[in-house]
């Protein structure tokens, strides 16, 4: 089996409530320093033959992520 | 998968292997109870086997403890010929008409709940609408009570958030409109916050599904999600072990909801139901396939043979005793004659869900579970579903409770002058526990489905049944735990008569009950003595009222330590509406109605709101129940509502008439002036929470006709006074020292509606107390990934400008957030 | 008599109460199933509110894709009135159908509260009925109702006056620009993330005003069938 991971964003414009949440959480665990924290979804292909990135890449045009608001990444991973 | 690394404990392996020492203390089985598993078997138990025991055996299984003191349920109960079916059936179910009839319970998910707030509270809003679906019925509603330590408490701001987006997130997505139930604060829920869920579901009256897994050579049909280790040991463990810091490395047992899948899983049940394909149903609640299979059949007294690496799992590797416990959500088993298997299995298929036949039905009294091919389990249902052990514990009175009744709030000092009345009022609306709700109400849907009539924050959540004639039910939610402490008969009792009450106001006709029994350890003799009294005292007041218990739930080991919460008896009524359009909501409406106070205000003040907010104190004896009062109350609100002589009803219960006034108040926003009676103290007419009394609003042209029918009733009232305009004040006259005093609306809400706010996030966009960033810098990004197990911070942190958009809520200098500026025709965003 | 048709997806669950909506407001209801992509004669389609498909990668993302959508697509490029409400909203975005795209509430919660809408476009097959500037109370209840688009598109979008309906005295889930409901340039197509069919019985809703929605669109049909 071989593993493709689409790591799915927001675009860097877009509001990200959670990322903020989460960022407004840090200085009551004593972290001040983190300026800014943006959380995505990482999404693990395994594909029953060779990694297809073409193939993941078409999946993640398609539906993984939405182009209006997110941005994606591709790669391919040893499978665990 | 490969079966050579697992090491299974085959029958024959038992057999041969009688001296093996097994882990059953762990497994939460007494010494007894081990040497009656080997009686019952006459060997050793597999582990699968013990595996079993100990789950049914457990308290949340087996009722052990409480069996004995619930019998009073069905003993006193009035005779009813509404109950289809009653105790110990998956929830009652009473007959509304000729055609129609509603099954109703509430259950607690309380521990699960604080382990991990959303999935414990989801999955329990999952739990109840199962038990519903089981009896053949379609679930229509959801409601909650909840309870949570100290509102300020670090830990609450950590617990409340969870659960109610946990309740939210999963009734939401299943559709049913949440219309109704409880939030209430105290220190004693610290580390047992309780989390009550309650369903009602609609059923034709000849649609009554059964448990028994009837006719040999039948075939055993496991429908729903995937078997994973959700929860494994969590019902004998998780649920009925006191907390310690060991919970904190149990968390991976808890189990996940899918609420998408129980919608796919109502939809195939109710279709199966109405085509008549199956012979008994039963859903899988905390006990999982184990409880199923033996219950089924159990009931019939049949036998099951079931290949256990039939059932679908989630991961490969699981073992025959863990597949056995597991509480993974969303799965029901059917038993199907094979005839209809192929239609069973096609009805699954068209809404997406997995059905798998498992197993037959057979004669032989026995369950056997194989395991590839091997003997795991062989046993008599009966002695797993049935014949648990059952235990009459020692009972004795809490050492503490008669100097606890002889500490009285009623001579603690209370204010007497206008002014302090009118801080009192404010103080108490704005007490966490008295506070607007909305926080945490608007969280959950109360119009999907489009029947609601009415949802919190009105007495009762009422629900239309048939648009045709307007034919609807109406429930509520209730308990005072402070009440129950100072007295757990007569706090029973008044939780009862609160239900009871809240119900009757709205107009409808109070049928039945269901409770949730929620305690501490049953092994502390004060704590049972406790649950023995709540019983007591919920079984004698339904004798009273001429209504059944139908069913309900028992939740002990609520304690932390040596220190158990506060008896806490939830009750749930349920009552009938012939038309919901005569429904009589809470919220004054029409200038000039005139404001009556049924009922009798007595100087009772123990326990009452006023006294914890104001002196910290819980001492005394709790208010009188008058049953044939309440009675009188439901039997003149019915009649009222048929003519539509009252405009508005509010039961007054914690925070007593002054609360009361302020909630109807602020609901459409009339104002009032109220003159209080001049044989009773200001203060005491204000805030004692004496039992058995409604504020009305009764138009002006009614009058007469309203005198009228409350001598009939034989009820005592007190005219206050009337509604004024719309955006008036709420004025207060009193007299001697009390004087007048006049609040705004806007004093009223900003008191009443600032409080959850406050503590838990007003929830406004922009608002949150975010780190400001002003100017738009280099920073670093740390990327955060949710992943199946969690959400986990990479490695990867890339530097790079982040216009920090959301800060810009408020000041809107160069757009919305939202707005993506063009990259190719700005640039990188900079503006801020 | 128009026929509305309203499509159930496994995890719809306002279908009944839009087709109660219908109803009441006299049109004939077709229910139309996710899976199969016929849509069996109708004038007009509702995509309800729910969670689709679970909605578990992003709300609409899915649904997109079924049987019937395709078919909804194509006969929405050809005129056919079609209003998306909540999730259907999404949908719509999601195909691209309306621009923008529906993120989370910017307070994280669930919100459900009686809401004010502000109409400013009357000029829709499902608006007609409405004046502009009239003000509607109907229930909002979302998840993620957050409307977002680039500057570009919400400059057209208000140039074009597609913008069909404000939150007014509240904001309640962040929304760019208080947006509530839009059109496309058409008009035929609206998505509004209020739900209009939980206004329409004075026994269970906050008023009668979601109504309109689909008294519009009959009188929509009717006129389109007058002048054939």
């Amino acid at each position: 089996m071989a593993r493709v991971v689409v790591d799915v964003m927001l675009k860097p414009e877009i509001l990200d409530p959670q990322g903020q949440a989460v960022a407004n959480a840090l200085p009551r665990l004593g972290v001040n320093d983190v300026a800014s924290v943006r959380i995505g979804r990482r999404v693990e292909i395994d594909f029953a033959g060779d990694a297809d990135l073409e193939r993941a890449r078409e999946i993640a045009d398609k539906l993984l992520a939405n182009p209006v608001i997110e941005d994606y990444e591709i790669r391919v991973v040893e499978a665990a | 998968m490969n079966l050579e690394s697992m090491t299974v404990d085959t029958v024959k392996n038992a057999e041969s292997t009688p001296e093996e020492l097994q882990p059953y203390l762990e497994l939460g089985l007494k010494d007894d109870e081990y040497q009656r598993i080997r009686q019952i078997l006459g060997r050793r138990p597999t582990q699968s086997e013990l595996a079993m025991y100990s789950i049914m055996w457990s308290e949340h299984c087996s009722y052990k403890s409480s069996k004995v003191h619930l019998r009073q349920f069905g003993e006193k109960a009035p005779p009813s010929d509404r109950m289809l079916a009653g105790m110990g059936e998956n929830a009652g179910v009473i007959q509304i008409n000729e055609k129609i009839a509603v099954t109703f319970k509430v259950e607690s998910h309380n521990h699960p709940s604080f382990v991990e707030p959303y999935q414990g509270a989801a999955t329990g809003v999952g739990g109840i609408v199962r038990d519903i679906l089981a009896m053949g019925a379609r679930p229509i509603l959801v409601m909650d009570s909840l309870r949570f330590g100290a509102a300020d408490h670090p830990d609450t701001q950590r617990v409340l958030p969870g659960v109610v987006a946990g309740v939210g997130g999963y009734g939401n997505c299943l559709g049913l409109p949440n219309v109704g139930g409880e939030v209430f604060f105290d220190e004693c829920y610290q580390g047992n916050p309780l989390v009550n869920a309650l369903s009602l579901g609609v059923l034709p009256v000849d649609g009554l599904q059964r448990k028994e897994a009837d006719g040999p050579g039948n075939i055993v049909v496991l429908m729903g999600a995937k078997t994973g280790r959700d929860g494994i040991g969590g019902v004998s463990v998780l649920a009925s072990a006191t907390f310690d810091d060991e919970s904190q490395q149990r968390r991976p047992s808890v189990q996940v909801g899918d609420p998408f899948t129980e919608k796919l899983l109502i939809e195939s049940c109710l279709e199966l139901y109405a085509s008549k394909l199956i012979v008994g149903v039963q859903d899988l609640g905390g006990a999982g396939l184990t409880c199923a299979l033996t219950e089924t059949a159990a009931s019939a007294g049949t036998g099951m043979d079931i290949q256990l690496e039939k059932v679908h799992l989630r991961e490969a590797s699981m073992e025959p005793h863990e597949i056995l416990a597991s509480e993974s959500q969303e799965r029901m088993l059917f038993i199907v004659e094979p005839a209809k298997l192929d239609a069973v299995l096609g009805i699954a298929q068209l809404w997406g869900v997995i059905a798998t036949p498992i197993g037959t039905v057979t004669d032989t009294g026995r369950v056997r579970i194989t395991f590839h091919g091997e003997t795991v389990v062989d046993v008599p249902p009966g002695s797993l579903a049935d014949d648990g052990p059952v235990y009459a514990r020692p009972l004795r009175e809490p050492a503490d409770l008669i100097l606890l009744q002889a500490d009285r709030a009623e001579t603690l000092p209370r204010p007497h002058h206008d002014f302090q009345l009118k801080d009192t009022l404010l103080k108490l609306a704005a007490s966490p526990n008295l506070s607007d709700r909305s926080w945490v109400t608007e969280q959950y849907d109360r119009y999907v489905l489009g029947n609601t009539v009415l949802a919190q924050p009105e007495d009762s959540g009422i629900v239309r049944l048939d648009e045709e004639t307007g034919l609807g039910v109406a429930l509520s939610l209730d308990c005072n735990s402070r009440f129950a402490r100072l007295d757990p008969y007569e706090g029973a009792k008044l939780a009862l008569a609160e239900a009871y009450r809240n119900v009757a106001v709205t107009g409808a006709e109070p049928v039945a009950v269901t409770d949730c029994l929620n305690f501490g350890s049953p092994e502390d003799p004060a704590v049972m003595w406790q649950f023995a009294e709540a019983v007591r005292g919920i079984a004698d007041g339904c004798q009273e009222l001429g209504i059944p218990v139908t069913g309900g739930n028992v939740s002990f080991y609520n304690q932390t330590g040596a220190v158990a919460i506060h008896p806490t008896p939830v009750v749930g009524v349920l009552g009938v509406l012939e038309n919901t359009a005569q429904r009589i909501p809470m919220g004054f409406g029409h200038t000039g109605d005139v404001l009556v106070l049924l009922g009798e205000t007595g100087l009772e003040l123990s326990g009452s709101e006023w006294a914890w907010v104001a002196h910290r104190h819980l001492g005394g004896r709790p208010p009188k129940v008058d049953f044939a009062r309440e009675q009188a109350i439901a039997g003149f609100m019915q009649k009222a509502a048929e003519t539509g002589l009252v405009g508005s009803a509010h039961d007054l219960s914690d925070g007593g008439l002054g609360q009361a006034l302020v909630e109807s108040v602020l609901r459409k926003g009339m104002g009032a002036t109220v003159t209080l009676p001049v044989d009773i103290e200001p203060f005491v007419s204000l805030f004692s929470e004496s039992a058995g009394r409604v504020l009305i609003t009764v138009p002006v042209g009614h009058r007469q006709a309203f005198e009228q029918l409350l001598a009939e009733h034989e009820l005592p009232a007190t005219i206050l006074g009337q509604v004024d305009d719309e955006g008036a004040d709420l004025t207060v006259i009193g007299h001697g020292e009390a004087g007048r005093f006049t609040v705004s609306q806007a004093e009223l809400r900003e008191a009443f509606s600032g409080t959850l706010p406050r503590l838990f996030g007003s929830g406004e966009p922009g608002a949150a107390p975010a780190p400001a960033v002003e100017t738009v810098t280099v920073v670093e990004t740390v990327t955060v990934v949710e992943t199946p197990a969690g959400v986990e911070v990479t490695e990867t942190v890339l530097v790079e400008a982040e216009a920090p958009v959301a800060l810009l809520a408020e000041g809107e200098p160069a757009g919305q957030p939202g707005e993506v500026a063009h990259a190719d025709d700005e640039g990188r965003r900079t503006e801020s | 008599m128009s026929k509305i048709g309203v499509v159930t997806f496994p995890g719809s669950l306002d279908d009944g109460d839009a087709a109660r909506a219908a109803r009441i407001s006299g049109a004939e209801v077709v229910r139309l199933w996710h899976a199969d992509p016929d849509l069996h004669g109708v004038d007009a389609v509702v995509l309800p509110g729910g969670f689709s498909y679970g909605d578990y990668l992003r709300c609409g993302a899915i649904a997109r894709f079924a049987p019937v959508m395709e078919t909804i697509a194509d006969a929405a490029r050809g005129g056919m009135p079609v209003m998306g409400i909540c999730n259907g909203f999404q949908i719509l975005c999601e195909a691209h159908l309306l621009p923008g795209a529906l993120t989370r509430n910017q307070h994280l919660h669930f919100r459900n509260r009686d809401q004010w809408l502000r109409m400013e476009n009357s000029s829709t097959a499902w608006t007609n009925h409405f004046t502009e500037g009239q003000e509607i109370l109907v229930p909002v209840k979302n998840g993620e109702g957050c409307y977002v688009a680039d500057r570009r598109t919400l400059d057209e979008l208000e140039a074009n006056g597609q913008i069909v309906a404000r939150y007014i005295r509240g904001n309640p889930n962040g929304s760019t620009r208080d947006i509530a409901a839009i059109r496309n340039e058409a008009g035929n197509v609206l998505g509004i993330m209020p739900h209009p069919e939980h206004a329409v019985e004075a026994l269970t809703g906050p008023s009668l005003d979601g109504l309109g929605f689909f008294s519009s669109v009959l009188k929509h049909l009717a006129d389109a069938k007058a002048a054939a």
